[in-house]
Order: structure tokens, then sequence, then C-alpha cells
């Protein structure tokens, strides 16, 4: 068997990180072909069809999650960098920002703390552990942000990273029936609470339905990672004291 | 483009090493954003190749979280666990925090009596 040329190739290719980071980029080329052919509708989220196709990859070749991500270790290095690039959709519409101050304030601590507070709350009430509990609490926010608050708090962060990556695939497939249903039309508002709740993956949804929607979606994700970052760890702290 | 590669970098490393050092309670890549931030605003605007940098890193953004989204193999027996729990925060949660946040800058807009966007 391992005489085999085709087995041999694959021992040498599974070895490298070549393979699964190609491979990465590969399954999201055709997660966004298959998300352009179903005509951008939402229920064809591309992270949703990427992670999938390499799920089913990585079962079919019996291959551990460790060597998948010793390759895609290199695209997930990049959500630091993207985040820091943040500033500059912050800095192009400080504009906007200065004239909308009081409403986008008011949805910031508005998102914030629902999207904390609902998380451990329905988590609780159905019996989720402490551990989980802490990971889910800051799955609105950016990986790397999300990560690095359920680590300092005691949750897992590689959990938080599947729940974040969830949440941002929920709000980008839901987001746009849901603000049909409550009347809501402009696409500022509309970005804005996207951006806030499902952090890069609706932000990417919201640039593919309009520039303005995607703006503040940018603009929403960079605010909450930060008033995350600042609020999140000292209430949490504090809840976690008197309660949990 | 090579220098604007390194500015993001190097904000990072500094936001990083500041985070590890004084104990801050922000991740690192949060400090090196507001450095960033800083560094825009003292120098008056965002020259051609750090927009383009920026640009080219936030366009394909949902790409990022792939390898994240793909850790859910590693999870599998704790998620199917506590299934009920996860399904309904991400689910219920999600939704009830994009009504709320939507809802909330709906109602203080038209407090404030201004218009959210230039055609809304």
């Amino acid at each position: 068997m391992a005489d085999d040329p085709f087995t041999t190739l694959w021992v040498y290719l599974a070895a490298s990180p070549l393979l699964w980071l190609s491979l990465t980029l590969v399954c999201y080329l055709i997660a966004l072909r298959i998300y352009r052919l179903g005509g951008e509708s939402p229920w064809f989220n591309p992270v949703a069809i990427a992670v999938a196709l390499l799920i089913g990859l990585l079962l079919l070749t019996d291959t551990p999650y460790q060597t998948y991500f010793d390759g895609a270790q290199f695209v997930h290095f990049l959500l630091g960098p993207a985040t820091v690039s943040l500033a500059i959709p912050l800095y192009r519409e400080r504009h906007r920002l200065q004239r909308l101050a009081l409403p986008i304030v008011a949805a910031l601590l508005a998102a914030v703390l629902t999207a904390a507070s609902s998380a451990i709350g329905l988590g609780a009430l159905l019996g989720a552990s402490t551990e989980t509990l802490i990971s889910l609490a800051p799955k609105s926010v950016t990986a790397p942000v999300a990560m690095g608050i359920s680590e300092k708090l005691g949750g897992l962060p590689s959990l938080t990273a599947v729940l974040v990556v969830s949440t941002g695939i929920v709000g980008a497939v839901l987001g746009t029936g849901l603000f049909r249903l409550l009347g809501i039309r402009d696409d500022a508002i509309k970005g804005f609470a996207l951006g806030a709740t499902s952090h890069g993956i609706g932000t990417a949804r919201a640039f593919q339905v309009s520039p303005v929607m995607g703006a503040f979606a940018g603009l929403a994700m960079a605010l909450s990672a930060l008033v995350t970052a600042l609020l999140l760890p000292p209430l949490l702290a504090r809840f976690m004291a008197s309660g949990g | 483009m090579l220098e604007a590669l390194t500015l993001i970098l190097v904000c990072q490393l500094v936001g990083e090493v500041s985070v590890l050092i004084t104990g801050l309670p922000v991740p690192g890549p949060v400090l090196g954003m507001l450095l960033l931030l800083a560094w825009l605003f003292l120098r008056g605007g965002v020259p051609e190749s750090v927009g383009r940098a920026a640009d080219a890193l936030l366009a394909h953004l949902s790409l990022l979280f792939v390898p994240a989204g793909v850790g859910v193999l590693v999870h599998w027996e704790r998620m199917r666990g506590q299934w009920a729990a996860i399904a309904a925060a991400l689910v219920l949660g999600t939704l009830i925090t994009l009504a709320v946040t939507a809802l909330t800058m709906k109602a203080v807009t038209r407090l404030t009596g201004r218009g959210g966007s230039d055609n809304g």
C-alpha cells in the first residue's frame, strides 16, 4: 500500500501546509460560485458552504483538524491584520459618524449588551455549562477579539471561534427577512445592525447588498469589537462572581 | 503595498505587546486598530497604498473565518451535548440582537430628527 504512487503523493502532500491552504481557497471559491449561481440569496452563505465542503473533505480523508489547521492557519492569521485594517473604513466614515453620533452610540450599546445577555440568558436557561456560556458571550464580535475575551475569562477560545462564525452565518442568512418583517428600510440601519451582530460575515453580506449598508456594517463591526472588548470582561467577571 | 502591510502588522504587534505588558483588558488587534486610527488622524488622511492594502484584506473578510468555522469538528461532541442551549443562543440570540439594534437605531434617529443615510 505504501508503494502505491498515489499514497506516496498523499503522504507527501498531507505533511505540508500547502495542501490544506490551497483547499481552503479552492473550497471558498467554489462556495462563492455556488452563492452566485443561487442568485446571491442569503441562504447560499459562502462561509457555510466552504466550511461544509472542507469538513466533508476532512472526514473523507480521515484528516485531523490539527493537520488541516497547520495549513489553514495562514488564512486564519489574517484576521488580526484585518481587524487592524478596520481603522480605515472608520476613518473614512468619520463625518457620517459625527453626524449620526447619537443613534450610533445608542444602537451600539444596545447591540453589545443584548448580544451578550441574550446569549448567556438563553444558554443558561437551557442548561449550558459555565465554560460554554463564557464562550458564547462574545459571539457577536469578530473572531480574534472574541477569542481574546473568551480566553481572558476562562472560556474555550476555539469553541468561541466556531460560535462566532455560526453567529455570523445566522445573521447574514436571516437578517434580510427579519428587517423586512420589522419594516426597516434604511440601509444605514440595516448595515449597522448586521455588522454589530454578525461582524465580518454580516459585513460581507451587507457589502453585497449596497455600499452604504456595507460601510455602516464595517463601522458597527469595528465599534462593537472595541466596546465589547472594553465592557464585556468587567461586566461578565462581576456577573460570574455574583450568580454564576 | 509592502510599506502598508508593514504598517498594519506593526500596529498589531505594538498592540499585542502593549496588552502583554500592561495587562489591558482589550485584545491586541483592537489596540492596533486604535493606533492605526490615531496615526490616520495625526496624518490627516489615508495614504493610497494603506487604503488599498486594507481594502484587499477586508474584501475577502468572510474567507478569513473559514478555518475557524471548520473547528466545529473539534467541538462536535460538546455542541451535541448542549445543542438546545447553543442553538437557542445562536439563532434566537442573534435575531433578538439584530432586532433590538435596528429598532434602537431607528427610534433614536427619528428622535434626533436626522435621516440615517443620504437616500433614507
